[in-house]
């Protein structure tokens, strides 16, 4: 059996017994068969000894085995990495940072504890799925939306705690919490906002409690285990329209976008947009390069020979699809107001969309886009092709037609410089999966090839590196990539990753809570990994 | 590489698979279905949204979902699960249980030939 790191056989024996007490010897995995369930199913690792792997997995099954497991792990100084559903695929699945910690494993917490229809809200366990939630929803009859992300077999609280996306008014998944509880790493029970009040009335309705806001301090951290957390939902709206702006000049996206941004910063246009360009990804689709022509390359066409082939072939250079919900008479109202506001553009062309009244019979659902009305489904597994999985690059850039010119160009370069074709490499277009900014996503695949797996991890690198010069930095990161990252967001001197890692000292000084998490180590790691 | 030990694995779990088939009763048929429903019909259901069903048909599977299928094995299913193939993820126990994939290879091997 693998040992913990820094823990010897007997304590670890002994700590197994008492897991074992606390939760059930079925709910104690230390068999490698069962083990190997927690790598991750995407690893960048392949074959190779840094594949995180480990040591055992625990899964209580409400919060005070949870207060009993981290006291248990406290008392052994056994590092242990929470899960909720453990689906993070592309950011590192349900495998901790480090070989040997054991996985808390979270998802037989899978209560739905309150929806509220009236003040449209719920309060979820961690193990709760975007589907279970749904379901939940559905079968009560609530006239209520959930966001869910692409893959609707994450949860709610795993998802939004690395500050995950979606595709309705409610994308912003953390944003879109309201009120935690959270075990610290001496076991002890913290409700923030305001839970803080024994009597709370209002936990799922006001965020901030009184004295500091800290609920952002659990997301993308390792100083606690959120154990619930609340998330506001979206009344069902009456109605939902989109309609497409397409453009057919390069430099047109200059106020394709200004006027996106406008019309997103008022709430006249909700959800996840996402630029896109007909044209390149036809030549995408024609020249075999795939997403790589997306990219400005010293090899690419020139804007001019590009934007002759898209008026031979009628190709909008850029387009935009928006959406819009509310009553049926305002989204209507809205889409019009949009296309006025867009007129300004020689030659801009416009077309309508979906028009739906909700509730959706179940023969619509079978047709609609769901993500974009808070279906979960696991459609977007089919852009996968055949492959063995992926692992995304994911900067943020200023949402501007400037700073998407920019990124093709600095991009392109960057893999000019290193020499090698971005062909394997999806680069999608910016989206809003967040309000203000874009976030370029980029599909690196995995291969079960020891040299593809290390040469796109160097590729990786050093795209992570070249959008730090340039401003940009990733919005979330897979495991093995979490110093990287951390180590670029170094401004004054990594005053910022100092901070956290003071907190961390002062919540887990035994530094037992999901080491290495997104580059903040406990004391007695921080030597070793420098 | 992973998808040729897994083949071997099939292959062998074949010639075992005749004797861990238990008739199962009505119960188990109707667990299986409903796990099946929720973890594995998102990506084995029919219809063009459905990723699994897609992969399947463009390797030449017929037919490609899993429901329709005569020819799969409790033993098969169950290596497919615990092990993932191509982007199928493995699935652990806390997700699906020993029993419940016991159930969810009981249904869809309800129509093999006996
Ligand atoms: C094809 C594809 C498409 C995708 N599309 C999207 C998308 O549209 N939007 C999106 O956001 N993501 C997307 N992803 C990434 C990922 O699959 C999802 O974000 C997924 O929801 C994350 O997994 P999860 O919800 O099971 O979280 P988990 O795996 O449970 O948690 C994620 C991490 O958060 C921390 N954590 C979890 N629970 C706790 C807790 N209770 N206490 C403390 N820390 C905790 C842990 O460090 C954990 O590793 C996509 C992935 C793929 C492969
Ligand atoms: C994320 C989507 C996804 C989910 C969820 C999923 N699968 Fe799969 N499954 C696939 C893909 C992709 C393949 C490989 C298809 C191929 O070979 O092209 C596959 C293959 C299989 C195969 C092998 C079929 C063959 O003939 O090679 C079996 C059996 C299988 N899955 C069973 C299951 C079961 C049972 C579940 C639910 C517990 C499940 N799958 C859930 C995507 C999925």
């Amino acid at each position: 059996m693998r040992l913990p790191p820094g823990v010897n056989a007997k304590d670890f024996s002994d700590a197994l017994k008492q897991f074992s007490e606390a939760v059930g010897k079925d709910w104690v995995f230390t068999s490698d068969e069962d083990v190997n369930l927690y790598r991750d199913a995407y690893s960048p690792f392949w074959h190779e000894d840094e594949d995180p792997v480990p040591s055992a997995a625990v899964a209580p099954i409400n919060v005070e085995q949870v207060q009993q497991v981290v006291r248990i792990a406290n008392t052994f100084k056994i590092p242990i990495w929470t899960i909720s559903t453990g689906k993070n695929l592309g950011y590192g699945g349900a495998a901790p940072r480090l070989s040997g910690c054991m996985v808390l494993d979270l998802k037989r917490m899978d209560k739905v504890l309150e929806v509220n229809e009236k003040n449209a809200y719920a309060l979820v366990e961690p193990g709760v799925s975007y589907f279970d939630l749904y379901r939940y929803i559905q079968d009560k009859g609530l006239k209520v939306w959930i966001d869910t992300p692409d893959p609707g077999w994450g949860s709610p609280i795993g998802n939004s705690l690395d500050r995950g996306g979606g595709y309705t008014p409610f994308r912003d998944h953390f944003d879109a919490h309201c009120g935690m509880e959270v075990v610290l790493a001496n076991g002890e029970i913290v409700r923030t906002g305001m839970g803080a009040l024994p009597t709370a009335k209002t936990w799922q309705q006001y965020r901030y409690g009184f004295g500091p806001y800290i609920d952002g301090m659990f997301s993308q951290s390792n100083f606690g285990v959120v154990t619930k957390m609340g998330f506001w939902l979206l009344p069902q709206p009456e109605g939902y329209r989109s309609g497409t702006v397409s453009v057919a000049k390069h430099d047109d996206l200059v106020p394709l976008v200004d006027t996106l941004s406008y019309l997103m910063n008022s709430s006249i246009v909700q959800g996840t947009t996402t630029v896109g360009s007909p044209l390149l990804m036809s030549i995408a689709r024609s020249s075999g390069m795939g997403g790589a022509a997306l990219l400005t390359t010293p090899k690419s066409p020139s804007i001019a020979d590009l934007e002759k082939i898209g008026q031979e072939k009628n190709l909008p250079y850029w387009n935009c699809e928006l959406h819009f919900y509310g009553p049926s008479k305002v989204v209507d109202a809205q889409w019009e107001y949009a296309k006025e506001k867009y007129s300004v553009i020689p030659g801009v062309t416009f077309q309508d969309g979906q028009s739906l009244r909700f509730p959706l019979s179940a023969d619509q659902i079978e047709h609609v886009p769901k993500r974009q009305f808070g279906i979960p489904n696991l459609t977007v597994f089919g852009m996968m092709g055949r492959t063995e999985g992926h692992m995304w690059f994911s900067p943020i850039i200023p949402m501007s037609g400037e700073a998407v010119f920019e990124a093709q160009r600095v991009f392109g370069q960057a893999y000019a410089d290193m020499g090698v074709p971005p062909a394997e490499t999806t680069f999608v277009f910016p989206s809003s999966f967040f309000p203000r900014s874009f976030v370029v996503l980029c599909g690196f695949p995995i291969a079960h090839d020891v040299e593809k797996n290390r040469k796109n991890r160097q590729i990786f690198k050093r795209l992570v590196e070249v959008a730090a010069q340039h401003g940009w930095g990733e919005y979330r990161t897979h495991t093995a990539f979490m110093d990287t990252v951390a180590n670029v967001y170094s401004y004054n001197d990594h005053a910022l990753l100092h901070f956290h890692e003071t907190v961390k000292d002062a919540v887990d000084p035994n530094g037992i809570l999901s080491p290495g998490r997104c580059g903040i180590w406990p004391k007695h790691m921080r030597k070793a990994k420098a | 590489m992973r998808y040729a030990r897994i083949f071997l694995l099939v292959a062998l779990s074949v010639a075992f698979a005749a004797q861990a088939f238990a008739a199962p009763d009505e119960s188990q048929l109707d667990r299986g279905h409903r796990v099946y429903q929720k973890w594995c019909y998102p990506c084995h259901g029919p219809g063009a949204d459905k990723p699994g069903t897609a992969s399947l048909a463009a390797r030449g599977q017929k037919p490609a979902v899993l429901e329709d299928r005569t020819d799969l094995t409790p033993a098969a299913i169950k290596i497919f699960v615990r092990h993932g193939v191509l982007y199928m993820p493995t699935f652990r126990k806390t997700e699906i249980s020993d029993a419940d994939l016991d159930a969810i290879a009981a249904y869809l091997t309800r129509n093999n030939k006996k």
